[in-house]
């Protein structure tokens, strides 16, 4: 999302994910199945209307992202409920909901491989690579429905409020360090994962703070590390 | 067709209402350089555009059996996205030998290989988004602007590397340009178009006043232009 300028996209599709939560708390099932069949239909309503009027992603992403936390503080039942689905809660992840959320993500890698070549070539040049057959179309939505199923499985982590720096962070942090797209992807796991351990981490020794936000904390000390590492390698060239 | 390897016929293309192409007719011959050329608005890129069936067209474009097109665009995003010349030579082609293709296009230096995209020269860049389209192996390089964002001193080794690899692979080559210089020297043929085809023939009779105004209008003189300041 990053590279494609359209990070703040990713931030926003998490607050789409709301009223899927709240429906789950109302009708007591599991507020993430809610949360991914919302993410699901809002991209692919996202994306047809973008193909449709033109308009950009970043505009229609925002409508729909107010309009869906509108409609999630109504149904949510109390405060107490909002307040996680806002900001989450890894403590209460169940051992069935991280072993569903280790198969999601690997599978969401192994898609973005396959995937990887149209996506990179289409951010260079859109004519280049429909002049190389590649329906850009379709590969945007298949990599728009990769994006809502990593906000997902980060809602439960960091909630709706802050999954959108699992996004942005650590991909902002790896291209200050990347000359290569392998060091890129490889950088941007690595900073992610170092992230969220070091947050929950932080948590267990300040038990009266929640682990999201200091998982942000952390990245964003990351990232000011690269910003440091990055000024001094441009000086010293 | 025969030795044509492209035949286009009354091609019209109309974008939002507005028609950008009126009824374009021009042949290639197999072997051949065409210089396409035109004030900027004239349908150039769009005409390119057409000939990929990347645009909504009406009319026949009808390309020789067997050909395989190389396409270099005029703009490219590349400042923002970490991918090494390495990795965008690969994306092209798998089993491509990067350093070869490098050599290809004239860039000898082996760093080049790993520099990001975004950081090489103009004049680097260009070279190897031609590289990037060699790696098909194309009988047809489609070039806009081939020297967009190369300065002057530049340009011209480019479409003497261009001309060499040409005559090694046997290509057509079709090229978008402003230069009145490279059409002389580098096209065997001259396509002018200002929506419609204002002048096509041989690349030689540009240096005629005649076929200019035919392009351009009516001379503009510098003096005049002083003198009214």
């Amino acid at each position: 999302m990053v590279l494609e300028k359209m990070a703040l996209v990713g931030d926003a599709l998490s607050h789409v994910a709301l009223p899927g939560l709240a429906i789950g708390f109302l009708f007591n099932f599991n507020p993430f199945i809610g949360a991914f069949a919302f993410l699901f239909v809002s991209a692919a309503v996202i994306w047809q209307v973008q193909r449709m009027t033109k308009i950009s992603f970043e505009a229609l992403v925002g409508a729909s992202f107010t309009l869906a936390l509108a409609v999630g503080i109504i149904l949510i039942p109390n405060v107490e409920t909002l307040f996680e689905a806002l900001f989450g809660d890894i403590t209460a992840v169940a051992v069935w909901d991280a072993v569903a959320a280790v198969v999601i993500a690997v599978t969401a890698i192994l898609l973005t491989r396959v995937i990887y070549k149209k996506l990179v070539l289409a951010m260079i040049s859109e004519e280049l690579a429909i002049s190389k057959g590649i329906d850009v179309a379709k590969t945007n939505l298949l990599y728009l429905f990769l994006v809502c199923t990593v906000v997902a499985i980060g809602i439960k982590i960091v909630g709706t409020l802050l999954v959108g720096f699992l996004v942005i962070v650590p991909a902002i942090a790896a291209k200050n360090l990347s000359g290569d797209m392998y060091k890129y992807a490889l950088y941007s796991s690595v900073f992610g994962a170092v992230s969220a351990f070091s947050g929950i981490l932080l948590a267990s020794y300040l038990p009266t703070v929640r682990p999201g936000p200091l998982v942000v904390f952390s990245g964003i000390a990351i990232f000011a590390v690269t910003i440091i590492v990055n000024w001094r390698r441009k000086l010293s060239v | 067709m025969e030795d044509n390897i492209l035949m286009v016929t009354g091609l019209n293309v109309k974008l939002q209402n507005q028609q950008i192409l009126d009824h374009v007719n021009f042949t290639v011959k197999r072997g051949t350089t065409l210089a396409v050329l035109g004030p900027n608005g004239a349908g150039k890129s769009v005409l390119f555009r057409s000939l990929l069936n990347l645009l909504p067209h009406e009319g026949k474009v009808e390309w020789a059996g067997k050909v395989k097109i190389g396409y270099v665009p005029q703009n490219v995003a590349v400042s923002d996205i970490p991918i090494s010349v390495r990795e965008f030579l690969l994306i092209g082609k798998n089993k491509c030998d990067p350093a070869a293709m490098l050599n290809l296009v004239k860039l000898n230096d082996p760093k080049i290989l790993d520099k990001r995209l975004g950081v090489l020269s103009g004049g680097e860049l260009r070279r190897v988004l031609i590289a990037w389209a060699l790696v098909d192996d194309p009988n047809v390089l489609l070039l806009d602007e081939p020297t967009n964002g190369v300065d002057v001193g530049s340009e011209e080794p480019i479409f003497l590397m261009l001309d060499g690899v040409k005559k090694t692979r046997d290509m057509t080559i079709l090229l978008i340009t402003h230069d009145i210089h490279i059409v002389q020297e580098y096209s065997d043929n001259l396509l002018a178009i200002n929506h419609c085809v204002t002048f096509l023939g041989k690349s030689a009779e540009i240096a005629s006043v005649a076929t200019q105004r035919a392009i351009y209008g009516e001379p503009v003189c510098v003096e005049t232009i002083k003198s009214e300041a």
